[in-house]
């Protein structure tokens, strides 16, 4: 009984221990690929970024430029990737566009991020009413359908992309206030709080300065997969005419022109892949970090 | 640890009656909110209806305010609102001129019946490629995985959309175009609202198979995302569960690794993806917009678009709200079912 028990034990150790080994090389192989995926996507977003920020440098063109008598031409030497219903270049205008999408993306996620972590944060440490209210204030924000919500808004507000930018945000904080609180949860009852408390620094030293630097792992991934959601918002409130005002080179007001051009693929399909690249770009380095800063998904 | 405990049948009924009781507030709160957000915007719903000519003109401008109540003071509006809530009114929608409760009845089955059928096509792929992930990793079916999640996820719906029009309508011919049946086809009589259900019904099996191609290409394009994220869920918990002891112990008795596998670790593993699930199909239900209006679609999400354009805040404020409902609904009954099927939570 007792032998065979122990021979059951000793397999165990064995099969955990050849586990271990053969994992070694298939660790290094992961730990390659999965820091490949990363910097293949830091790559993309790295190369629109500064597309975005040279543009007027290295496109041949002007985005708003109109060329009736040049209008849907097939991409060519002179227009790589065509040109649209007004004759404009669609290469141009969709390196062009790439300055919007970056900067909604970011201004979104970066302020809605600061806004729900600030309420989350605050509702952790302050615990008792203030969190409770915080709390269901979030809760309620729950209830609504992002993009109807935003819509809703935009639609009210007016079009423009800083009244759909307001309307994102409306929508976009209470995931971060949700995931802000369980990490402070998580930290306030840690020895090196209750350290601080004990040598007098003010709560909000003890919020922002010490407990946030902490947790802020968990944030940090959410916020970099969360760009390549907010450009994907973004450019479906544009599709739907609710983003920018026409003229303004932008992804999904582009891909809006060209929906009806089936035999002039070209319009809608190339600015589509921007955002396909763009999106794919931020996952995989939201992957790659949320790995790297995860010492229990990295042991797997 | 059983079901035994006396006290566990009270506890679950307790339990559910507190999360409606808080459903219920909130629900009431999120009709404030939207009341808010209808009337206290920039927007003219004035302008927008009228057009310029009569928008010019005051005695009609002053006309349609009083008609559509827009001279009330907002208390008294919003109470109105409350007290037709009450009765199951939602007003009258500015543009259509019918009930908003009327639109939304006629526009929901053709939402549901999409997005039911997107939600399936999700699970039945993104299910077993997410446990495969799981049990051959890092072989070429978890990067398979991988690539096609991360696609799916990453891709606009709007230019997915696009793209299959352009490729399975215009350039192979393969399926039909936009639309819920095609122009030849007469629409069978109104039974339960739903295209699939009323054409058997009425035995016009013609119609049922046309309506069925023309649902293939948006429920694949609305499926295409939820499918991603199904996938990678259920990699990640079955990659969680199979790091737990008791797997451990299952192997060490000698069991058969598939036993193993979908008796042990799989049951373990759907927790969470029940909770992703049923978000994913609420949100599905509400995500429609772009894949209706691109597939002229005769659902809720192009009604919620168009009104949201015509700023015909009736509408909006009665859609936001009945999602809304829906929303909540779906959670609380994600939350009760989670409850049952996991003892421990009650607990806490």
């Amino acid at each position: 009984m007792t032998a065979a028990r122990g021979a059951a034990l000793t397999d165990t150790a064995a099969a955990a221990l050849a586990a271990a080994t053969s994992s070694a090389a298939g660790r290094r192989r992961r730990w390659r690929r999965r820091y490949l995926l990363a910097a293949l996507g830091g790559a993309a977003v790295l190369a629109w970024a500064l597309a975005a920020l040279l543009a007027p440098w290295i496109t041949p063109y002007a985005p708003a430029t109109v060329n009736v008598a040049g209008r849907l031409a097939a991409p060519s030497a002179a227009h790589w990737l065509g040109t649209d219903e007004l004759g404009r270049d669609v290469l141009t205008r969709i390196i062009f566009g790439a300055r919007t999408s970056l900067i909604v993306g970011f201004t979104v996620v970066l302020i809605g991020g600061a806004l729900g972590t600030l309420v989350g944060a605050v509702a952790a440490y302050a615990r008792g009413w203030a969190e409770e209210i915080l709390m269901r204030a979030t809760d309620l924000m729950f209830c609504f359908p992002p993009i109807i919500l935003a819509m809703a808004i935009a639609a009210a507000l007016g079009i423009g992309t800083r009244n759909t930018v307001i309307a994102m945000l409306v929508v976009w904080w209470p995931k971060f206030a949700r995931l802000a609180r369980s990490l402070v949860l998580g930290q306030r009852s840690l020895e090196y709080v209750a350290a601080a408390r004990t040598i007098g620094f003010a709560p909000a030293h003890i919020l922002f300065r010490q407990i946030l630097p902490n947790a802020l792992g968990p944030l940090v991934v959410l916020l970099t997969l969360d760009v390549g959601n907010a450009i994907l918002v973004f450019a479906g409130l544009s599709f739907l005419g609710l983003g920018v005002v026409p003229p303004t080179p932008e992804w999904g007001s582009m891909v809006s022109e060209g929906r009806e051009l089936v035999s002039q693929w070209w319009v809608a399909t190339f600015p589509g892949l921007a955002i396909l690249t763009v999106v794919i770009g931020f996952n995989f380095v939201g992957d790659g970090l949320r790995d790297w800063l995860d010492p229990h998904a990295r042991r797997r | 640890m059983r079901y035994a405990a006396t006290g566990e049948n009270d506890r679950v009924l307790r339990y559910i009656t507190s999360r409606l009781l808080v459903a219920a507030a909130m629900v009431l709160l999120a009709t404030l909110i939207v009341f808010l957000i209808a009337n206290t915007v920039p927007g003219d719903p004035v302008l927008t209806q009228l057009g310029d000519v009569a928008a010019n003109n005051p005695a009609i401008v002053e006309a349609y305010r009083h008609k559509w109540g827009l001279d009330l003071p907002i208390w008294d509006r919003y109470w109105i609102f409350l007290r037709g809530l009450a009765h199951g009114d939602l007003g009258l929608s500015i543009s259509s001129q019918r009930p908003v409760i009327d639109d939304i009845a006629q526009y929901a089955p053709a939402t549901v019946e999409l997005s039911t059928v997107a939600f399936l096509l999700s699970l039945i792929f993104g299910l077993p490629l997410g446990v495969l992930a799981a049990m051959k990793r890092d072989s070429w079916i978890d990067h398979l995985a991988r690539a096609v999640s991360l696609i799916g996820v990453s891709s606009p719906t709007f230019w997915l959309a696009f793209i299959m029009l352009a490729v399975f309508y215009g350039w192979l011919g393969w399926a039909p175009g936009p639309g819920q049946i095609g122009a030849d086809q007469f629409p069978p009589p109104d039974v339960t609202g739903f295209m699939l259900i009323d054409a058997p019904l009425a035995g016009q099996w013609d119609t049922f198979w046309d309506a069925i191609a023309h649902l293939a290409l948006p429920a694949i394009v609305l499926a295409a995302s939820t499918m991603g994220l199904i996938t990678r869920t259920t990699r990640a918990a079955m990659l969680e569960a199979l790091s737990q002891d008791y797997i451990r112990v299952a192997r060490a008795k000698g069991l058969l690794r598939r036993a193993i596998m979908l008796g042990h670790a799989l049951p373990n593993a759907l927790l969470p993806v029940i909770t992703l699930g049923g978000l994913a199909y609420a949100q599905l239900l509400t995500g429609t917009v772009l894949t209706e209006t691109i597939f002229s679609w005769p659902g809720l999400g192009r009604y919620t678009f168009q009104s949201a354009v015509f700023l015909d805040f009736p509408a909006i404020m009665g859609v936001t709200l009945v999602v809304a409902v829906v929303y909540v609904f779906v959670n609380l009954l994600v939350d009760v079912s989670y409850a049952m099927l996991d003892p421990r939570v009650m607990r806490r």
